[in-house]
């Protein structure tokens, strides 16, 4: 089983988007069983595969291994793809995740780990969808995942925090997961953006080369609530999360 | 998609066509839910064959075989009752209309599923439908898919064109339970919807005139103990001409070496059957002319040996070719590949004995018997059923004066045979030869046979632990006996091998480690048969025997 997960720290740069897309076509046209859990209390994810944001017992029952996350799961509309709905509770998940850590801070910050583990037999996949921030929860997510993927507007200032997370990540003991952004809401008319785009992907081995750009029909996703590839698979914004994905599965394998 | 909560059939219902039926369905879920055709539904018609073993391992096992044809090569699709989800696996070079020994199904799924069940048997097609899934969505207020309705429109192509009610299943999406139960509730209040609880299978088959399991080895006859043991005893021999019959096409065809085996079995079982009840066939009817003569059954039963050993020579070679590879697998001396020019000489040898079976079984005489002994039987069988003249007392029943019954052939019959083992078996010592041991297993054969002839006339209580611990007895005999005749065998070969030139001397050592594994086997059967023997006829083994036999003399 391998775990993906969208992570930055700044809101508003396309996780939600990329994990909706990435798992869906990890689903239907890489066939592997994919499931999404969607750890964003304001439920975007969950609200684009038309699920309500509701898990029985909430964020609490989750963590403290009251119920098991195989419980929570719902079927999307698609083959293969499943979904770990949001909940509003999840907004208090670092203190949960801290409550329940028990053997000091790496109970707590591997707690996620301990609960994706039993999906193993189910799924191939697992993709994160994080909620934009620095805490326990996505310490939690850095530490579960494989692949973290991060959607990085193109200017100095988010590079920046590519590094930290890189840097952040290196310092984990033991195993630390492989860090791969990409440039998404590329806006070609703008100078920076051109500019940023077309020569760091060859000077960094941790930014892809593939970019995604900015599209309204990516914001047209909240309104048909399904993934590009299914409302509009011939677009050019579908064929660019075609390539991203099938460049994150070669650069990862 | 998951697999059904609950599947339906459409029957005509009161001048209402299938389609109106499912028309309905669609009218009343749309009252419940949103119903929209699923997003990537591919379109045409679908055709599929089911295959199976002709003895319907995969059936009895609670499993179906599908086979689909695609643009690239096909796709096998197993189905379990008992599991959900189906086991796919594609393969190429398949012929829906052909026959399939396990060597056509590459490594994969369903191959892991069912080649211990089926070997070493062939799959066969058993019946071909095509038509049209159409797949419709079931939405909730926020558009989100709850549940879905598969409708199966399948029109049966095996020798015609049968179309099948159309078949309805309401599945689940993960999470939804409560949605999914609410559709269902929906369909089954519509008039003219009934569950469907068979397999797809079953309705194809039933449009075809078959049925699953309408083949099986088994002796079932259907004989009571009221009846006349004359008709009793055609009962029992027409089943096993029957099953005679049903696998000379197979045999033929050389599909699989099961055909054979099932055939030469109901052939040995025929034998038996003469010698342990043939004189009920004779004497009630002697009055009316149409029973057979002593010399006709003696005439009979020197035909049924014909054919047993027409068909000797090229079971044991599928019997040595079967084994073939475990054995030259436990060689430890020699290697395995010493022994391929054996493999090589059974296999001609095998091929030269099959020409000769094949034109016994395509002969006249062949042909002629198996008419002859079913016209016999069938007038015996059909004579016993009249009671004979003055035979009918008041009641109108047949007295016991027009001859034994069933039950009491049955009693007297198996006591014979049980006493005959136990007498034979108590005499043998460990000085004894092995001609002792082996008529013992021929006796034990006819009891078995006896045992399986007349179970429903027996008490089930105790049969089940009778025959269990009289098959353990067997199964030590026939070790004791198989392994000396593969020792003969194996030495007669190499004699022939050598004799062609056709055997390298590594393979002649690899012969003999082969013979000297069969010994110690043979060895370890001696050793095992007191115990075996007392476990069968001891003091319990004959209370038990004799509980058996009061179902058949009451």
């Amino acid at each position: 089983m391998k775990i993906y997960a969208t992570y930055n720290i700044k809101g508003g740069v396309g996780k939600t988007t990329t994990a909706v897309n990435l798992a869906y076509l990890s689903a239907a046209e890489s066939g592997l069983r994919t499931v999404l859990w969607d750890l964003d209390p304001q439920a975007a994810a969950s609200f684009m595969f038309r699920v309500k944001p509701r898990v029985k017992g909430g964020g609490k029952a989750l963590i403290r291994g009251k119920r098991p996350l195989d419980d929570a799961i719902k079927g999307t509309d698609f083959d293969n793809l499943d979904l770990v709905p949001a909940d509003f509770t999840y907004r208090n998940m670092d203190l949960l995740l801290d409550n329940v850590g028990g053997s000091g801070h790496k109970g707590s910050s591997h707690k996620l780990s301990k609960l994706l583990a039993p999906l193993a037999a189910e799924y191939d996949v697992v993709f994160l969808d994080c909620p934009p921030s620095i805490s326990l929860v996505s310490e939690n997510v850095l530490h579960a995942a494989d692949v973290i993927v991060v959607p990085l507007i193109p200017t100095t200032l988010s590079l920046r925090t590519l590094d930290q997370l890189t840097e952040f990540v290196d310092g984990f003991h033991g195993q630390h997961p492989e860090v791969l952004a990409f440039f998404s809401m590329v806006d070609r008319r703008k100078k920076l953006h051109r500019e940023i785009t077309e020569s760091l992907p060859s000077e960094r081995k941790d930014v892809a080369a593939t970019v995604i750009p900015y599209l309204s029909l990516v914001e047209k996703m909240s309104v048909e609530r399904a993934p590009i590839t299914v409302f509009s698979p011939r677009s050019s914004a579908a064929r660019a999360y075609r390539a991203l994905w099938s460049e994150i599965r070669a650069r990862t394998e | 998609m998951t697999p059904g909560l609950a599947a339906f059939i459409a029957t005509d219902n009161g001048g209402q066509t299938w389609d109106d039926v499912v028309a309905e369905v669609l009218a009343a879920l749309a009252r419940g839910f949103a119903v929209v055709p699923e997003r990537d539904a591919t379109s045409g018609a679908r055709r599929r064959t089911w295959f199976d073993t002709f003895d319907w391992r995969l059936y009895r096992a609670g499993l179906t075989l599908q086979y689909a044809a695609a643009r690239r090569g096909g796709e096998l699709r197993l189905s379990s009752a008992e599991a959900p989800g189906d086991v796919v696996q594609p393969v190429s070079g398949w012929r829906a209309s052909y026959s399939h020994p396990l060597r056509d199904l590459p490594d994969g799924q369903v191959a892991d599923r069912i080649t211990s069940l089926v070997a070493p048997r062939a799959l066969l097609p058993t019946a071909t439908a095509s038509g049209v899934d159409t797949v419709r969505r079931l939405l909730n207020d926020d558009g989100k898919t709850v549940a879905r309705l598969l409708v199966e429109s399948l029109t049966v192509t095996t020798g015609g064109h049968e179309p099948l009610p159309p078949r309805l299943t309401i599945t689940e999406v993960r999470g939804y339970p409560g949605q999914a139960r609410r559709a269902v509730r929906i369909v089954e209040d519509i008039p003219g919807i009934r569950p469907a609880t068979e397999p797809v299978l079953v309705d194809a088959l039933r449009a075809v005139g078959r049925r699953p399991g309408d083949y099986s080895s088994k002796v079932n006859a259907r004989i009571t103990a009221g009846m006349p043991a004359a008709e009793a005893a055609a009962v029992i021999l027409l089943r096993l001409l029957d099953i005679i019959e049903a696998n000379v096409p197979g045999v033929l065809r050389d599909t699989d070496i099961e055909f054979l085996h099932d055939l030469r079995v109901a052939v040995r079982r025929t034998r038996s059957a003469l010698k342990l009840f043939g004189d009920a066939l004779l004497a009630p009817l002697a009055a009316r002319g149409s029973a057979l003569t002593a010399d006709d059954l003696a005439r009979f039963a020197a035909e049924f040996k014909w054919v047993g050993d027409l068909t000797t020579p090229t079971r044991d070679l599928d019997v040595h070719l079967l084994d073939f590879e475990e054995t030259a697998q436990a060689l430890l001396a020699a290697k395995p590949d010493d022994l391929e020019p054996f493999r090589a000489y059974l296999a001609q040898r095998r091929l030269r004995e099959f020409r000769a079976l094949t034109r016994g079984l395509r002969s006249s005489r062949f042909v002629n018997l198996m008419r002859d002994w079913r016209q016999r039987l069938t007038t015996i069988r059909d004579a016993s059923k009249r009671p004979a003249r003055g035979a009918t007392g008041r009641s109108g029943r047949t007295s016991s004066a027009a001859g034994e019954t069933a039950g009491t052939l049955a009693a007297q019959r198996t006591r014979r045979a049980f006493h005959k083992v136990a007498k034979r078996g108590a005499a043998i010592t460990p000085a004894s030869p092995h001609e002792s041991l082996h008529d013992l297993r021929k006796r034990c054969k006819e009891l078995r046979y006896a045992l399986e002839f007349f179970a429903p006339l027996l008490l089930p209580a105790g049969y089940a632990a009778v025959l269990s611990d009289l098959k353990r007895l067997q199964d030590c005999l026939g070790e004791f006996q198989d392994t000396e005749v593969q020792i003969g065998e194996i030495r007669a070969l190499a004699t022939n091998m050598l004799a062609a030139g056709e055997a390298p001397a590594v393979t002649l050592l690899a012969m003999g480690e082969v013979t000297a594994g069969l010994a110690a086997r043979q060895q370890r059967a001696r050793a095992d048969f007191e115990r075996r023997f007392a476990a069968f006829a001891g003091e319990d083994g004959r209370r038990r025997m004799a509980l058996l036999l009061r179902g058949g003399s009451e």
